[in-house]
């Protein structure tokens, strides 16, 4: 009965968002107050209902009832239960049921976050969100249900790919939807803004936030699947360039690009109808990514069954808001008229430059990522693009985005100096000279991209820091004066030197992890000893162990490190049960200095076993970064001048004013 | 008098010709650069078959897919031999380093690498991340060129001795 309420539950939602699609619409253009009404209690109804079905699967999932084909086909009784419940999104339907779920939940928090929006807005958002609510739930109702009965229920499933039965993995798919999902706010808002014609600071304070929050959820959701692909994979790189990571990284970068874009507008009330295209194109690459990967065109663990329906509504779901809102741009952008001026140089400028060099990077990676889709489709052949395309097109387009990272914030709004800039960033000059002084002593030389890596990361975070230090005048007033300023700082800017010091330590940890990382891949016999770097790794030998729906054969290091035995590493083979699949479970010791990995393949007592073991100084920095990059995104977005709501109040006093 | 706000003004378009042009010429960089990379980086898929039919050049990086063949895989350490199939042609295959997880006799395989001078592939890289019903897609097409390819996946674990 539970799988019947959730599926009747869907089929009210589509209604519901078929109503908050269109009456508000109509409203908001003819003036009738009652049916722009109708938009914020409808979103919150859908949210509601959606909830509701997501509650009915996972129940489902969590007593194992296999009368339901999507929990036979992906459940198993014996699976712990934290892997139950996030195999409720480890599948296709699932996963497009937690999208609708995420959306719904967004389209709530509009209704409920943006009261003080204007009626005619505020109903025009909803009601785009309404619309993509209905592509998404008739897409899950006609191609993909996950609530289809089998009959006769099979007494055990068929489990989860061993490989996503990671904690990492579990929390993976919630984060990465959470970003993409979240852009769907700053499209809705965009659509909105074009048929309204008008945007204005006020219009960019309020979908600042949205993108914010999805954009901190973004990095968060692609970090911990790069950790994953790092642990979990046993390779021992965090990065591939693979479509699957390609299709996550494109919105990351549009949606970066917004976001500084979305400044401009408020700040300077130019690169109206820029931002506005890059709302548009953020949510299209989301679109994009979560179609690619659900839909089989990519093969990998996230791609699920492959079905001909689904991919033809897919195709057209996708034109239509592509080519949809494009065209709105077409007709509408026009009306959208810059009031500041503009120079070059100038706080602007740099934002400019900031989001001319992510979008180029944008293009590189969806033209990477498609052209062998493209060529497939049309002629045939198969063609991969390397890892090196896409190391060549990123080192020479991200080295002038870090270099003018650290000069930008020091630059004014209209008319900047750089000059006087760059001679407030001497500090920053000077940790870089020492930074490419020590790299050359340790590298001889030998490595132009490692020193480019040093001197980057060095100029990026410490001209970070002196902005800052100018900012709250450190050392150069009194003590008391700093930390009154330091106080007073506004939140978004505590955001911003925070998020950039992340990525300066993302550069280091990327930079040194690569160039010094120490890799030995051996055959091993118990007793034998392998030096990796500045540790040794004795290898005990190997025995199987039992797990709790697995064996395994357990090998045992220990690390020695100056002399003594610091610790006992135990990698291990492991083989599932139920799908019977075998998967690597590397030994990971995580520390801020160095990472020490190892592998532990085939083999046996008479030859010895494979071994794969590593020393990655700094690895850890780069999800270190990542984490401080989304730390600063919500240190922004707790910003008083965020708050939904707050630039209206600003908004309605002013006008008042200007009444009188 | 009167000229010097003119000459400012000019001043001020050639700026802003010059900030143009910059971007202009920026972006045509970035483009020669994308472009450049792309055409380098093309990594061609050949089956078993494309390889014996076709004259691939030593030293051409490409991507080999087809069935590991039942009995082929030899270790010595960490190097391994085997032979990838598409059932009509062979070719044999080198690598060292630890293989996947789910690499196996009479499974599907692609490896990346290049050919040495005595016809052999020196792979590099070798993937079978897949589950033991599964085809690589790759794998799969080259099947069906060869015309060996059996509707029911399971039909290729048949192919192994013994079973």
């Amino acid at each position: 009965m539970v799988a019947e309420f959730g599926h009747i539950a869907l089929i009210l939602a589509l209604a519901l968002a078929l109503v908050q699609g269109i009456l508000p619409l109509i409203g908001a253009a003819r003036g009738i107050p009652a049916w722009m009404a109708l938009a914020p209690t409808a979103a919150m109804g859908q949210a509601v209902l959606v909830a509701f079905a997501f509650g009915c699967l996972t129940y489902a999932y969590v007593t194992s009832d296999f009368s339901v084909l999507n929990v036979a086909e992906n459940s198993h009784t014996l699976k712990p239960m934290l892997y139950k419940v996030s195999g409720v999104w480890g599948n296709h339907e699932g996963s497009l049921l937690l999208w609708i779920l995420i959306l719904v939940i967004f389209g709530a928090a509009v209704a409920v976050f943006g009261r003080n929006l204007p009626a005619t807005l505020k109903a025009r958002v909803l009601s785009i969100q309404g619309l993509i609510g209905v592509g998404f739930l008739a897409f899950i109702l006609f191609t993909s249900n996950p609530f289809a009965r089998i009959l006769p229920p099979p007494l055990e499933g068929r489990g989860l790919n061993p490989l996503l039965q990671d904690p990492g993995l579990a929390f993976h798919p919630p984060f990465l939807y959470l970003g993409y999902v979240g852009f769907s706010v700053a499209f809705s808002f965009a659509v909105a803004a074009l048929i309204e014609g008008r945007v204005d600071p006020a219009w960019a304070r309020w979908v600042r936030p949205w993108t914010l929050a999805a954009w901190c959820f973004l990095t968060v959701g692609i970090a911990l699947g790069s950790w994953w692909a790092y642990y979990e994979l046993g390779w021992g790189g965090w990065w591939f360039w693979d479509p699957v990571e390609n299709a996550s990284f494109m919105p990351w970068l549009a949606g970066t690009a917004l976001l500084h874009s979305a400044v401009v507008v408020e700040k300077r009330e130019t690169l109206k109808s820029w931002t506005i295209l890059l709302a548009i194109l953020t949510f299209s690459l989301s679109l994009l990514g979560t179609f690619l990967v659900r839909s089989g065109v990519i093969n990998s663990v996230h791609a699920f069954a492959t079905d001909p329906t689904r991919g033809v509504f897919i195709l057209i779901f996708l034109g239509v808001v592509v080519g949809g809102s494009l065209t709105l741009y077409a007709l509408r952008a026009p009306v959208l008229q810059a009031v500041g001026v503009f120079a070059p140089v100038s706080r602007e400028g740099a934002l400019v430059l900031n989001n001319l060099l992510l979008a180029v990077a944008t293009a590189a990676v969806l033209l990477g990522t498609l052209y062998p889709m493209a060529v497939d489709a049309l002629l045939g052949a198969k063609v991969s693009v390397g890892p090196q395309y896409f190391n060549t097109v990123f080192i020479p387009l991200m080295t002038p985005l870090l270099a003018a990272m650290a000069i930008g914030p020091l630059l004014a709004w209209k008319r900047g100096d750089v000059g006087a800039a760059l001679r407030r960033l001497w500090p920053a000059a000077l940790a870089t000279v020492i930074a490419l002084a020590l790299g050359l002593w340790l590298l001889h030389g030998r490595d132009a991209l490692a020193l480019l890596g040093l001197a980057l990361g060095a100029w990026l975070g410490i001209g970070t820091l002196c902005e800052w230090a100018l900012r709250i005048k450190l050392f150069a007033a009194p003590l008391s004066e700093t930390l009154n300023r330091a106080r007073h700082l506004p939140r978004a800017a505590w955001g911003m030197t925070v998020a950039h010091l992340g990525m300066a330590l993302m550069v280091l940890g990327i930079t040194v992890s690569s160039v010094w990382q120490v890799e030995v891949q051996q055959v091993m016999k118990p007793g034998d000893i392998a030096r990796v770097g500045p540790v040794e790794y004795r290898f005990l030998g190997v025995q199987p162990v039992r797990g709790p729906n697995y064996t395994a054969q357990q090998g045992r290091f220990e690390v020695i490190e100056g002399g003594e035995v610091a610790r006992v590493m135990t990698p291990a083979q492991r083989r599932y049960q139920q799908p019977p699949m075998e998967t690597t479970e590397a030994a990971i010791r995580p520390s801020p200095v160095a990472d020490l990995y190892a592998v532990v393949g085939e083999g046996d007592a008479a030859r010895g076993w494979a071994v794969r073991l590593y020393w990655k100084p700094l690895v850890s920095w780069i999800w270190l970064g990542a984490l401080i990059m989304c730390f600063g995104g919500l240190l922004s977005l707790s910003d008083r001048r965020h708050r939904v709501g707050a630039p209206a109040r600003k908004r309605i006093a002013a006008s008042a004013a200007a009444a009188e | 008098m009167r000229d010097v706000p003119m000459r400012r003004g000019m001043k001020r378009k050639h700026k802003r010709l010059l900030a143009v042009l910059g971007l202009v010429a920026g972006l045509g960089v970035a483009a020669a650069l994308v472009l450049t990379a792309f055409n380098d980086n093309l990594v061609f898929f050949h089956s078993p078959s494309d390889v014996a039919e076709k004259k691939i050049a030593a030293d051409k990086r490409f991507r080999i897919g087809g069935l590991v063949e039942a009995g082929s895989v030899k270790k010595d350490g960490l190097t391994t031999e085997f032979v990838v199939t598409d059932l009509r042609h062979a070719v044999p295959v080198v690598y060292t380093g630890m293989l996947p997880d789910l690499f196996r006799e009479g499974q599907g395989v692609v490896a990346n690498g290049k050919l040495d001078a005595e016809g052999r592939f020196i792979a590099s890289e070798v993937l079978a991340k897949h589950d033991e019903n599964y085809m690589p897609p790759e794998v799969a097409d080259a099947l069906k060129k060869s015309g060996q390819w059996h509707e029911k996946p399971g039909d290729h674990a048949k192919l192994k001795p013994g079973s």
